[in-house]
This record gives structure tokens, C-alpha cells and sequence, in this order.
């Protein structure tokens, strides 16, 4: 039978090594929530796997006066249950609780969900929104980059040859800014996105707003940050008209693909709708902090 | 002998299952749980494509591969002619069941098994599979099933001939069967009628969900002698079958019964076992099948997807004068979908004059269909009950109240034939209306639905066997595989005619060698028919404890009465000696005439049709086209619970079935004709959050031919949810669905229509 190798490295250095060698696919493996159901239904052959978990720093979360580190290999059951994280960035913590069950979120990872690289990925819109980075780590050397750059495709990734993901680092919220996230699926927990939707705002005097991120999962190859949306918000309340004018930009910026998941014209109008929806709480939350 | 109206002790109380530590301790062995020594691995090889005749198989390569053993493909089966057997609620053919288990010429769907492996490690039979080189004929394939039925679909047998037609048809077609129920004069029954409402419904196949996939393991000695370990609903259908399809004796075949983690019907015919068997006989080891997921959605039977088109007639008061049904159902790539019950159920509940119901079996490119919980009756009760609430509606008159009035009552001549006798369907409107939830208010975007279910349930053979042991505890052996907690209500019966505790009575399911025939576990006949048996074998333990007591008090055996687990010496000789309880009677066993013990073989009359009535609350999100059930009661006439818990649980358990049905379980195929969910993550069966706690709510009109008034309950409760929730979404959101699911983008499209 084909050789199958594990290694788990200690370091940093050692897990760039086991990587960046070798001609075959080798691939990260963190909780394994992905990587594990591909090996068994054959859909990934990997020669090597590489696990994350005993490196230092790939689990935990630490804060810093201006950001929170989140562990590439940091399970969702820690991320959801992390107080100051839940805070400060609800939308965050939320979407990660919303991936799997709670036994998959045991494992499941921001890190693997990333490199996952599926458009329905729940965590992801949450973390672009709030204007994440990842640090990456490779043969050479070390690189940090907005969250959004790392997934080119579906399965793809802009990582190269022996690099991976370390850390997430999370700036903390100005005052009056907030997110949240909503995802829809057909049934109410153990799904996959049909779409999912991720707003982040800063209100300003009288509950204007100032700076907004609205990123769509599951309508485009990658997750997508929709500008037109985000211009939608600023410099208004969250009123009819701008809510219409939220709805219409997030359709637009929707080009799903109709597979077993959903329809191009159903995935659109949700969009709209859980934009509209995720906004709402969101501008609600930043009036409250 | 019955019980029916007597003050009874353990009957109607919840005792703890004597199977349930080993399950929530994980020691129950289930299917894939048995290992034996020498054991090695199966795996089966599918066809890619839904239509295809079988070229070439080449197995060379594959045999090749260092620890592969054998390969078997149809050559290794015989080539048997058409034979009919009965298959509890639909008729099974022998030929087509071997064709199903290993495609002879053609493959017929996409999964149909071309060819099996055995390997030492599941690993080598895996890459052994891809060694085996397949030559196929792609040929034009038919998923729909009105597709199927036209002059130009593409044929799946030549051989096939309507039946049911006449004269017969000179040429082939897909329509396997043709079936017809009429009553009164149809034409005049419309003529009278005020309001006549003609709606066409659809539904899609749906799998049986059953979470632990087929399994088993099978040995061949060598002198012949086979045993099969395996998860099936009946391991006397196992071994039935198995020694037709593979030409064994029967005395040489001993299967045992492995715990089943659901089977809902999906498990009364056989997959995995003949091939194991015919691994194990070429390679000379035992051989172990644990199909995978997605062989279980490729490979085995969906409940038939289906097209209703129903025509009802009512005067003004609601009173029905006429109804039409035509059935068109799917039977997958043999004969034999559910059709006959869905027209023998569609109208089985009402009291309708004039009737005329036709149905077509019809097959198609996908995989076989297999039992689903009262097969055939949710298609037709799917048409029928949402008709209905549309004939209400145009009436305006309450959807129960116009059941009520049509309802089917003692004495009332059945579409499908039958003089209906002491049923409870009426019992159970009345129940539904008495209940809260039929009168609690709703909240703005909510609605209420109904909606009824019959189910005819069965009888059958069975073999029960009671021991008392050397220390007075009791053993209670049946063939019935316990799929819905039938041990317990064995012991349960066991225990209250001889008037022990049930902790003293050991239930057991016994294997094919060690006890007599018995049907296997569906159409909701275990409790029935077993459990009769059983019971009769108690009676007649009883009947040897007052004979044991007679011996000891030296009096004639009709002078003692047992009550209360106890002999009593009765008439003149009442009070003359110290009760005896049955501890005692049997330490002294040895004494009086050796061990005490009956067997009761019986084929089992009389099982009680089963009428239910749902009433559904939903609030529909109008933007998302989102369904949700906010509460849900479901009363049945039980005719005499036995553990209420239990029957409580087949309840919700049907409920929860048919609400996946309802709102978001589908096999979606891609235009090729392989299937592109094959999975739980895309074939959504509801999750535990998707639902309430649903209230079950017991109505017992007890079965005077059962000795405690048993019905069987188990099939009933999946038949009204599909339109229960339809006619709840009705009243939420203004819009009648009447294709199946009822998924999001369904709802959200027909509420968009509606808005225009």
C-alpha cells in the first residue's frame, strides 16, 4: 500500500522543514474535521501529514493591548468560550459556535477552516470583517497578511511551498464597533452555509455610521468583501433606505453558482436579506458599547 | 385467554430496558461490531453510471495484488428463474433480489454492485477494487417517473410486460403493474358533488436513514456449514434468502441477529450477506461487509418517489361523494415500489361513497426500493390529506370537523374492501380536538395544520420459548430482532402472566438454530404476533406450575389457581397448604417431572389497523422561506401500550421521519444519473434542534384479538406529517406547497409568486 507518513513537529523550524520537503502533497493537519473526512472518502491523498498541534503557539489565545492572538490550531470550543474575545467580537465567537457540533467544535480550527479554503467557511467572513491578519511562517520566513489574502479559490490557497498559518492576530474594537454574523442553512445546526454574512461597524455621534466591512460567504469562489455594501452604511443610520440600499449592493456583489447547496437566484435574495439582518445586530451592538 | 379490561401490574408501567446499559455503554454489538479469527475484509465494487450493460469484468489485476483472496462477480451466483416470495409488506422477487446483490448483463443504477472483493485488510480490498477493470456500454438512463412511464423512455428490461392490463401488452415497458380499486359509480358521485377540488402532488425519494450502515460476517465451513452475523431486520429473512440466492439448504445456514441501529424497513431484504457469503465460500475465510455511507444512500433502498393526482367531491356540508387517486410511484431498478398499499391506504380512512383509485409500479434508473415505514402509505396520504385541507378551505369548513364527518367508522365498507371493525380513527379526531394545542392561540407569521394516517400493521409466524430456570427467573427467547424495543415488552407480557417482576424475565433474540420460525421484524407486527406468542408460552408455563404444585400437594392440577406469580391451592382444597411461589416450584423442578418450559409457534390473526391524527404549528420566515415546527402532537390509537415509553417513542420517531420528508430530505442526481449527495451533511434528515419536544398522546381502543389489546403503533405516525406541515404552512404564509420537500427555496419561490 502507498506509504502514508505523520509527523508532529515541536517547532516552528521543524514543521517548516517536514513542509517544505518532499515532491507529494503533504498536508496541515489541525482539529482534522476536514482533512479527515477527505482521507476516508479518498477525495485527499496526502504522502505526509503534518500536525500542528504540539507547536507552540498553534493553541491559545493571548491578548495584547491592541489585539487579541488567536493559535492557528486553537480549537472553536476555546474561541467561543474565550470571555474577552466573546466581548469584543461576538460576531467572531458566534461564527465560529456555528461550525459543526459541538464535538467538531472540540477540533475544528480558525486556521483549518481557512486553508480549507471553502467559500462556505463559517468563521471567515467574522474575521475579515474585523480587519484581521495572519501571521505565516515558511522557508523564508516570516510574513503578515490581511486574512482575506490567504484563500485564492475553492481548495486554493496563496500560501506557499513549507509555509503556514501561526496566529490570527484580531485588532480590538474602537468604541461603537461591533459585529456580528448570520448564516443560513436549511436545517439548524449541522450544515454548510448556503450564505453567510458578516457585518462590522463603528458608529459615530448619534449612532452614524462611520467605518463598516460587510463580507458574503458562500456566493463567489472565496469569501467576498462588499465595498458598495459597506458605503451603503457610512454616513447613515441603519434606516429603511439604507437597508434597501445594504440588500440591493450585497445581491449584487453575490455570484453564487447553483450546486446541491442552492440556487444562484436563492443564494442571491438571502443575501440581501442576511445582510440586512447581521446589520441590524451589529449597529444595535455598537450602540451599546 | 385475554387481559383486555383486567387490573394488570406490569403492563402500562416503564421499566428500564434490558438493553440499555449495553447501549449507552457502548458494549452492544452491532453489525460491524463481530470479529472472528481468520477473519478477513469484502468490499464491493459499484457501477459509475445509472444504465449500462456489463461487457467484461476483469478481475486479473486485482487478484494479483499481494493479500487479495477472491473475487466474485454474478458468475459466481446462480442464474435463478423468477420466483415471487411474500416480503411482509410488498412482493419481493428472488431474481430481481440477486440481480439487486450483484448486477447480471446490466447495471442498473449508479451504485448497483458489479463486483466484491476480499482482501486480509480493508485497505488492500479498497485498492483491489480499482484493479478490477469493468467494461461497460453506457446506455440512455430514466430517473423521473413519469419519464419512465412514456413510449419512448429508454427500457430497463425487456422482458418486462404491464400487468394488470388487458389484453396483455404485446410490447415491454417500464409500468411493471397496473392496480385498480373502484367502488360505487364514480361518474355520479361527481355529478352530486357541490365542490369538486383536483390537485396533482409530488414527492421525491427519501432513504430510510437508518444511522448504522449494512454490516455483517459470514463464514463457510468446510463441510458446508455457513453462519452469517448481521444487522437485518430478520435473521430468518437472511437466511431464507440467502440459501435461495446462493442454492444452500436451509438446516445448512445458521444467522444470528446483530443489535440494529434502525432499519425502518431498509433492512427487511439482504445486500451485503449473499456476497459475503459467496467471498467467504471461494477464498475459504470468514468474510466482513461494513458498507460505507455513501453505499448505503448509492446502493440500498429509498422509499419510491412518487406523482398523486387526487380528485375530490363533497356537497356543500363537507359530506364526500367522490374521490379519484392515481398513483404513479417509483420502484427504483426492479418491480415492487409500495403502490399497492398506497391505494389500498389513500382512501382507507374516509367513508366515501364513490371511489375509483389507480396505481402504476414503475421502475427506473435508481436504486431498488425498499420498505419505508408503512410503505406507500405516506405518498398517498401525502395527496390525499393536503386535498383534503384545500377541500375544507374551499368549503369553509374547519379541516377536522370535515374529517370528522367523513371518518371511517365499525361497519364501513373500505374503498380497498374491508368491513372496518373496531377501529379508533373517530377516537382520535375526538382526541385531537379535546386537546390544548387545538385551541392555543398563534402568533403572527404561524399556523396550524392536521392531518391523519392509517396503517393496516401485520401478523404473521412466530416462535417464542419461555424457560424458567433452576432459581425461578425467567427466560423469554423469540426470533424477532429487536428493532424498537421489543424485548422489553416481551418480558413485560412474559412477566405479567406469570406475576413476576419483569426484572426476573430475560429477554433474548435467538438465532435461526435455536428457535422456531419467525417472520421478520415489519409492518409493525413484533409486539402483535411475538408478543401472542409469547404470551401463549407463559400461559402454558403457568398451566405446567399449577401441575409441578399439584404433584407437590398431591392434588389434581385443576384445584390450583396461580395468581400473583404464586399457586394457590383452589376449591375444596383452598387454604389447605402454604402458597407456592414460582422459585420454588422450580428449585423442586427436578422432582416433580424435570424442566419447566414452553415454546408457543403460532401464526398471528387480527392485527389492529392503526389510525392517527397530527396537529402541526409551523412559523414561516417569508424572506428565507424557512420552516420552522413550533409544536407538534400526535395522538394514535395504540389499542393497549404495553411500555408507554416505548410506544411514545415510535411516536416521535415517526414524526421526526416525517417531518425530514416534509420539509428537506431528497436525493439530488446530476445529469449524468449519479447521485450527488450520498451523504448526512447534503441529505438532511432533521437534527434534534430542528424540532420540539412532540407530544404524543395515547388512545387505546384495545384489539379484542390480542390477549392485551395490542395494535401495532410503529408505522402509523410517519404517514400524516408531510401534509400536516403543508397545511400548517398554508395557514402561516398563504401558500400551498405541493411538491416535496417543502425546502427553503421552494417556499421562498412560492411565497414570491404569490406576492407577484
Amino acid at each position: 500500500m502507498s506509504g502514508l507518513s505523520f509527523i508532529a513537529p515541536k517547532t516552528v523550524e521543524e514543521a517548516v522543514r517536514a513542509l517544505a520537503a518532499g515532491d507529494g502533497l503533504t498536508k496541515c493537519l489541525a482539529g482534522g474535521t476536514d482533512l479527515l473526512v477527505q482521507l476516508r472518502s479518498g477525495r485527499a491523498r496526502p504522502e505526509v501529514i503534518v500536525d500542528m498541534k504540539r507547536i507552540p503557539g498553534l493553541i491559545g489565545i493571548s491578548e495584547r493591548e491592541d489585539r487579541f492572538i488567536i493559535g492557528a490550531a486553537t480549537p472553536g470550543a476555546m474561541i467561543s468560550e474565550c470571555g474577552p474575545l466573546c466581548r469584543a467580537w461576538p460576531g467572531i465567537t458566534e461564527a465560529v459556535d456555528l461550525i459543526g457540533s459541538q464535538q467538531i467544535q472540540g477540533r475544528a480550527s480558525l486556521g483549518g477552516n481557512l486553508c480549507n479554503a471553502s467559500p462556505a467557511a463559517d468563521s471567515v467572513p467574522a474575521v475579515i470583517a474585523a480587519r484581521a491578519t495572519c501571521v505565516v511562517v515558511g522557508p523564508e520566513g516570516r510574513r503578515e497578511v490581511p486574512v482575506e489574502a490567504i484563500v485564492t479559490g475553492p481548495g486554493q490557497t496563496s500560501l506557499r511551498k513549507g509555509e503556514l498559518i501561526l496566529e490570527f492576530h484580531v485588532p480590538k474594537p474602537r468604541p461603537h464597533q461591533a459585529d456580528a454574523y448570520l448564516r443560513f442553512i436549511p436545517r439548524t445546526e449541522m450544515d454548510i452555509a448556503v450564505v453567510g454574512c458578516a457585518v462590522n461597524v463603528t458608529l459615530g455621534d448619534k449612532g452614524v455610521c462611520r467605518d463598516a466591512r460587510v463580507v458574503l460567504g458562500a456566493v463567489a469562489p472565496t469569501a467576498v468583501i462588499v465595498t458598495e455594501a459597506a458605503e451603503a452604511l457610512v454616513g447613515h443610520w441603519l434606516d429603511e433606505e439604507t437597508l434597501g440600499r445594504l440588500d440591493a449592493a450585497a445581491r449584487r456583489a453575490s455570484k453564487p453558482i447553483t450546486d446541491k447547496r442552492g440556487t444562484i437566484e436563492y443564494r442571491i435574495k438571502v443575501a440581501g436579506v442576511l445582510a440586512r439582518r447581521a446589520a441590524a445586530i451589529a449597529f444595535k451592538r455598537a450602540g451599546e458599547c | 385467554m385475554t387481559f383486555i379490561g383486567k387490573d394488570l401490574k406490569v403492563v402500562g408501567t416503564r421499566p428500564i430496558r434490558p438493553d440499555g446499559v449495553d447501549k449507552v455503554t457502548g458494549r452492544a454489538n452491532f453489525g460491524a461490531d463481530m470479529t472472528v479469527p481468520g477473519m478477513i475484509w469484502g468490499k464491493i465494487k459499484r457501477s459509475p453510471h445509472a444504465h449500462a450493460r456489463i461487457l467484461r469484468i476483469d478481475a486479473e489485476k486485482a487478484l494479483r495484488l499481494p493479500g487479495v483472496k477472491a473475487v466474485v462477480t454474478a458468475a459466481d451466483f446462480p442464474n435463478i428463474a423468477a420466483e415471487e416470495a411474500f416480503a411482509g409488506e410488498a412482493i419481493m422477487d428472488f431474481r430481481d433480489l440477486s440481480r439487486n446483490c450483484m448486477a447480471r448483463d446490466k447495471a442498473l443504477y449508479d451504485g448497483h454492485a458489479v463486483a466484491a472483493v476480499a482482501a486480509s485488510t480493508p485497505a488492500i480490498a479498497e485498492a483491489a477494487l480499482e484493479l478490477i477493470d469493468v467494461e461497460y456500454e453506457v446506455l440512455p438512463f430514466v430517473i423521473d417517473v413519469e419519464k419512465a412511464m412514456a413510449a419512448d423512455a429508454p427500457l430497463l428490461h425487456g422482458e418486462l410486460f404491464t400487468q394488470g392490463i388487458e389484453p396483455k401488452p404485446t410490447a415491454p415497458s417500464n409500468i411493471a403493474k397496473r392496480i385498480n380499486f373502484t367502488k360505487g359509480d364514480i361518474e355520479k358521485g361527481f355529478r352530486e358533488a357541490d365542490v369538486v377540488i383536483e390537485r396533482r402532488y409530488t414527492t421525491r425519494p427519501v432513504h430510510q436513514g437508518y444511522i448504522e450502515p449494512h454490516a455483517c460476517v459470514a463464514t463457510v465451513a468446510a463441510d458446508g456449514q455457513c453462519s452469517i452475523w448481521s444487522s437485518s431486520q430478520g435473521h430468518f429473512m437472511v437466511r431464507q434468502y440467502c440459501a435461495h440466492l446462493l442454492g444452500i439448504d436451509i438446516a445448512n445456514i445458521r444467522a444470528a441477529a446483530a443489535e440494529i441501529g434502525g432499519g425502518f424497513g431498509g433492512k427487511t431484504l439482504i445486500y451485503v450477506e449473499p456476497v459475503a457469503l459467496a467471498l467467504a465460500k471461494k477464498s475459504g475465510h470468514s468474510v466482513k461487509i461494513v458498507m460505507t455511507r455513501e453505499e448505503v444512500f448509492r446502493g440500498t433502498g429509498p422509499a419510491a418517489g412518487s406523482v398523486i393526482e387526487v380528485k375530490l367531491g363533497a356537497k356543500k356540508d363537507g359530506r364526500l361523494t367522490a374521490a379519484e387517486v392515481t398513483l404513479k410511484y417509483q420502484a427504483g431498478a426492479f418491480p415492487g415500489s409500495p403502490v399497492g398499499p398506497g391505494c389500498m391506504c389513500a382512501l382507507a380512512m374516509y367513508d366515501v361513497p364513490n371511489a375509483n383509485v389507480t396505481g402504476y409500479d414503475v421502475v427506473c434508473n435508481r436504486p431498488k426500493v425498499a420498505a419505508y415505514r408503512a410503505p406507500g402509505a405516506p405518498n398517498a396520504s401525502w395527496g390525499v390529506e393536503s386535498c383534503l385541507d384545500e377541500l375544507a378551505l374551499a368549503l369553509g369548513l374547519d379541516p377536522l370537523s370535515l374529517r370528522e364527518k367523513n371518518a371511517a367508522k365499525d361497519g364501513v365498507k373500505a374503498v380497498h374492501g374491508p368491513t372496518w371493525q373496531n377501529i379508533g380513527y373517530a377516537e382520535t379526531l375526538a382526541a385531537a380536538k379535546a386537546h390544548p394545542h387545538w385551541r392555543a392561540p398563534l402568533g403572527a407569521g404561524q399556523g396550524r395544520g392536521i392531518a391523519s394516517g392509517f396503517w393496516f400493521n401485520i401478523g404473521g409466524e412466530s416462535t417464542a420459548s419461555v424457560h424458567v430456570n433452576e432459581d425461578g427467573t425467567v427466560v423469554v427467547a423469540t426470533g424477532s430482532p429487536d428493532i424498537g424495543g421489543s424485548r422489553v415488552s416481551m418480558a413485560m407480557m412474559v412477566a405479567e402472566v406469570l406475576g413476576v417482576a419483569v426484572e426476573r424475565v430475560r429477554p433474548i433474540v435467538a438465532d435461526t438454530s435455536s428457535i422456531g420460525y419467525t417472520f421478520l421484524t415489519g409492518g409493525s407486527r413484533v409486539t402483535f404476533a411475538t408478543g401472542m406468542a409469547a404470551t401463549e408460552a407463559a400461559s402454558r408455563v403457568v398451566d405446567e406450575l399449577k401441575k409441578r404444585a399439584a404433584v407437590i400437594w398431591e392434588i389434581s392440577p385443576e384445584a390450583v389457581e396461580w395468581r400473583d406469580g404464586m399457586a394457590y391451592p383452589a376449591g375444596q382444597n383452598a387454604g389447605a397448604f402454604e402458597p407456592l411461589p414460582l422459585a420454588e416450584i422450580a428449585f423442586r423442578s427436578a422432582r416433580t417431572g424435570g424442566p419447566i418450559s414452553a415454546e408457543a409457534a403460532i401464526n398471528a390473526q387480527g392485527p389492529g389497523a392503526g389510525f392517527g391524527t397530527h396537529i402541526c404549528d409551523v412559523e414561516v420566515d417569508k424572506e428565507t422561506g424557512a420552516v420552522k415546527i413550533l409544536r407538534y402532537t400526535a395522538i394514535q390509537d395504540v389499542g393497549r401500550a404495553i411500555h408507554p415509553a416505548y410506544v411514545e417513542g415510535q411516536l416521535q420517531g415517526g414524526v421526526t421521519q416525517g417531518v425530514g420528508w416534509a420539509l428537506n430530505e431528497e436525493y439530488i442526481y446530476d445529469k449524468d444519473g449519479r447521485l450527488e449527495n450520498p451523504g448526512f451533511l447534503d441529505y438532511r434528515i432533521p437534527v434534534a434542534s430542528d424540532l420540539p419536544m412532540i407530544d404524543a398522546v395515547l388512545v387505546e381502543v384495545p384489539n379484542p384479538r390480542h390477549p392485551f389489546g395490542v395494535r401495532g403503533v410503529g408505522e402509523v405516525p410517519i404517514i400524516p406529517p408531510t401534509a400536516a406541515v403543508a397545511n400548517a404552512i398554508y395557514r402561516a404564509a398563504g401558500v400551498r406547497l405541493r411538491d416535496l420537500p417543502m425546502s427553503p427555496p421552494k417556499v421562498l419561490a412560492a411565497i414570491d409568486e404569490e406576492k407577484g
